[in-house]
């Protein structure tokens, strides 16, 4: 561990707070339809795209009206990025976006990347420069990595306006609240981001690949794209799915140490603003507070164990003699997988910011982190997205906790829980319990299905197996218990070793799925995204215009330390005891020996 | 009209006008700028000596030669060139890209778990390999004197994340320069002031670690020890 290690953990957090907060008064003013200073630029645009959709803007809608365009909005997204990805080399597409001719994955893959893109996790089957064209990475891919990241955020918004309405059972315009977000808070932020990475080295062109020749006489092929648009939302929507392979890992999306501090930011500005907005929305800014000191304290948590884990280095390394400590000239610690130019601090930083978002981006290799170093990941998983969480979804699952919270406090004290002056009932209650639950148990449900079946084992990648345990050793469970866990939390960062894509040899050809892994993660997706977000529509339909009674000398304070105790405790209580058992066989046993397997 | 069918004729050209908007005119905007206002690093910070081609600034390379057969035919595994150090030129971290190493045309993880006893192996299979180099191949004298197992510095052994890593760290270069000064005839502080000018410190001075860039590094070993940087824009 050095200096500057733990010197960017805390610049990091500095930075981000003192971003997120003018962001927050921005975006509240967004969503109360207020003038922002960027409304005589956007105000056509958008008045012009209410007219070619059809839509009345002004129209309210109630959860279900409110849920149901967002559901089949979510469905015209599914099958048009499904003919996208099935027809890259058809005659239509132009070669200069297909410079190398590359054909379509097979059926089952490209359901798993839909499903994938469709709902901001990103997690990839397939690997980028080998398996998509320029024309599939921009019109389908990047189209939805601005869409699910808007769709999450309406949701948090749609969210906030129930909990506080006090009259109506409006909880604003689908619509509206999707053009608001791509115009007025995704765009210009990412037409900034996109320049500044640009300026860095993050190529953006549509050369066909580079071949050269080597000072020693070898060749050397490189993938080229128009990769700095991209980039920029797929931090900012925390969508996460590389352009290449090895995602932010690549110079090509992550050429330095700035930008790997820039990205990280990126990933957590607005999941971190949405909770400032979210206080200010309520009229009480402190709410906000204490569910960003909560977020923040679980988050500094995380990252202060795998910095530690990742310095330490790992027993493979130990075993076979090397020395891990810091050096003149280098680093050390566990460098397997990593890069040089991030480091340890910036390699353990960057896991746990995509980790705890639902960014799923990485610039290591998840599964040569330590056993404990590995845990991390797998903790914040198990936390359910809720520490900052994805756009939108960390605010409204985080909400859900709360609401729970409330409820446990209020049984504690024996009073009727009360929230922000409305009084909880039992509809509610038991609307969150579920909306928390589903995606635990979909997570649950898979890895038993992957873990149990032949047609599971087939993704476990042949260097998790051991000559001693074959298929059963700890790094294969984790490997594949981290895939379903993370496609049920739309995160996508992978064990990576585990597969639904072989791809013998480099390039686009002989490459086919395993259909049990492509198409079971495919559900596991859609299901564990669209099952929470209309229970938490459905929440705010039923606390919209509950009426406000002001608050007493017993009512139980939801923006003070002792709330945030709480909070911690609920989603530590609810993620362990669901998850406890399976993290165990998995990161903590490697965590807890030096034994090699 | 009823509230569903109108959703599907919204929620259809919404696709589609989103489509144009997001997925063609904003990644081939950025793309312009970026053409326009830093071509360099748009096109991925070519290196070109004597107008050939040789490299990314940014992208690692294998600097090894082509391991031939008795026939003299360039020996391969499973489609991929297998090669041998060069011992005049710094090496570069092992890379687990497929296809052989820095496949840049196909980045990947080497996937190796923290308690497994093949990664223990491949570690131990590129220390050899590193300890080897160190050894002049005629007199099996070190180059550098007294390098051991525990001397040796992580990012020599570990394969990088990308498997495209460009850059090693100071302790591995200086360990390197030792070989590279005597194969070369060069003295050691002539390569240790090579390593220094082609260190790239962290960003923003504390976020990452140092590394050197190994490219540049060789290629100026090629131009003679006066030479300019590579010409593509060096930034810090």
């Amino acid at each position: 561990m050095t200096f500057a290690g733990w010197f960017t953990i805390v610049a990091f957090v500095l930075v981000l707070s003192a971003l997120a907060f003018p962001l927050s008064a921005y975006m509240a003013r967004v969503y109360t339809g207020e003038r922002v200073f960027l409304s005589p630029i956007f105000g056509g645009p958008e008045r012009f795209l209410y007219r070619i959709l059809r839509v009345d803007a002004e129209r309210q809608q109630d959860w279900k009206a409110y849920a149901k365009s967002l559901i089949i909005f979510s469905l015209a997204g599914w099958i048009f990025l499904y003919i996208v990805l099935r027809t890259q080399d058809a005659f239509f597409v132009p070669h200069s976006l297909n410079p190398l001719g590359y054909h379509s994955a097979p059926a089952n893959v490209t359901f798993n990347t839909v499903s994938s893109f469709l709902t901001n996790t990103n997690w990839q089957y397939y690997s980028g420069e080998t398996t998509m064209t320029y024309l599939s990475q921009m019109i389908g891919l990047t189209v939805q990595n601005w869409l699910s990241a808007g769709v999450g955020i309406v949701v948090a918004v749609a969210l906030v306006r129930g909990i506080i309405s006090r009259s109506g059972k409006g909880l604003g315009n689908f619509w509206q609240d999707m053009v608001r977000t791509i115009l007025y808070v995704l765009a210009p932020l990412s037409i900034l981001i996109a320049i500044v990475l640009a300026s860095q080295g993050v190529i953006a062109n549509i050369s066909s690949y580079l071949t050269v020749h080597t000072i020693t006489g070898l060749e050397q092929k490189i993938a080229m794209g128009p990769v700095a648009g991209q980039e920029a939302i797929k931090m900012l929507g925390t969508n996460g799915g590389g352009f290449f392979n090895t995602n932010s890992a690549h110079p090509f999306e992550n050429p330095n140490g700035f930008t790997n501090f820039f990205e990280m930011l990126v990933v957590l500005l607005i999941p971190a603003a949405l909770i400032f907005m979210y206080g200010r929305m309520t009229g009480n800014r402190r709410q906000g507070y204490a569910i960003y000191a909560t977020v923040m304290i679980m988050f500094l948590g995380a990252v202060v164990v795998a910095y530690i884990a990742e310095a330490h280095g790992s027993p493979a390394q130990h075993a076979a003699g090397l020395h891990t400590g810091v050096i003149s000239g280098s680093g050390g610690g566990n460098l397997e997988g990593k890069e040089q130019r991030f480091g340890i601090a910036g390699s353990a930083l960057f896991d746990v910011v995509t980790t705890v978002t639902s960014c799923g981006a990485v610039n290591s290799a998840l599964e040569s982190f330590t056993g404990i170093g590995g845990a991390v990941p797998f903790a914040n998983l198990s936390a359910s997205e809720v520490i900052f969480g994805g756009v939108g979804t960390g605010l409204y699952s985080i909400l859900l906790y709360v609401l729970l919270a409330v409820f446990i406090g209020g049984l504690m004290v024996g009073r009727t829980p009360e929230w922000l002056g409305k009084k909880l009932e039992a509809k509610e209650i038991k609307l969150a319990g579920l909306g928390i639950l589903i995606t635990p148990l979909a997570a649950l449900f898979c890895t038993a299905l992957a873990v149990a079946s032949k047609a599971g084992r087939a993704s476990i990648s042949e260097v998790a197996t051991s000559a001693k345990l074959g298929v059963h050793t700890p790094q294969a469970f984790s490997e594949t218990f981290y895939a379903y866990l993370s496609q049920a939390n739309n995160n996508g960062s992978a064990f990576a070793g585990y597969t639904g894509l072989i791809q013998p040899n480099a390039g686009n050809l002989g490459a086919h799925g395993i259909t049990f892994a492509d198409v079971l993660g495919g559900f596991d997706m859609v299901f564990a995204r669209y099952a929470p977000i209309l229970f938490a529509l459905a929440v705010a339909g039923a606390l919209a215009g509950k009426r406000i009674t002001p608050a007493g000398l017993g009512t139980m304070r939801t923006d003070n330390g002792t709330f945030v105790v709480l909070l911690i405790g609920v989603i530590i209580l609810v993620g362990a005891l669901t998850f406890f058992p399976a993290l165990l066989l998995g990161p903590i046993v490697q965590g807890l020996t030096g034994h090699l397997y | 009209m009823k509230p569903w069918l109108r959703d599907t004729i919204t929620s259809i050209i919404a696709v589609i006008v989103f489509a144009i908007l997001l997925g063609l005119v904003y990644p081939l905007a950025i793309t312009g700028i970026s053409q326009v206002a830093f071509p360099g690093d748009a096109n991925g910070q070519k290196v070109y000596v004597n107008g050939k081609l040789v490299g990314s600034k940014i992208i690692g390379q294998n600097f090894g030669t082509p391991v031939r057969e008795k026939n003299g035919k360039v020996k391969e595994v499973k489609g991929a060139v297998v090669t041998e150090p060069d011992p005049l030129y710094f090496q570069s971290r092992p890379s687990a890209t497929e296809g052989g190493a820095y496949n840049a045309s196909a980045s990947t993880f080497s996937n190796k778990g923290p308690n497994s006893v093949k990664t223990k192996e491949a570690d131990e299979e590129n220390i050899k390999a590193y300890l080897e180099l160190n050894k002049n191949p005629a007199t099996k004298a070190e180059y550098d004197p007294g390098l051991t197992v525990a001397k040796i510095p992580v990012d020599a052994v570990n394969t990088s994340a990308s498997g495209l890593d460009p850059e090693i760290s100071k302790a591995n270069a200086w360990i390197q320069a030792y070989r590279i000064a005597a194969v070369r005839h060069l003295s050691l502080s002539t390569v240790d002031g090579l390593i220094a000018k082609y260190t790239s410190g962290r960003g923003l001075g504390f976020s990452g670690e140092e590394g050197v860039n190994v490219l540049e590094l060789n290629l100026a070993l090629d131009r003679g020890h006066t030479a300019q940087s590579a010409g593509s824009g060096a930034k810090s």
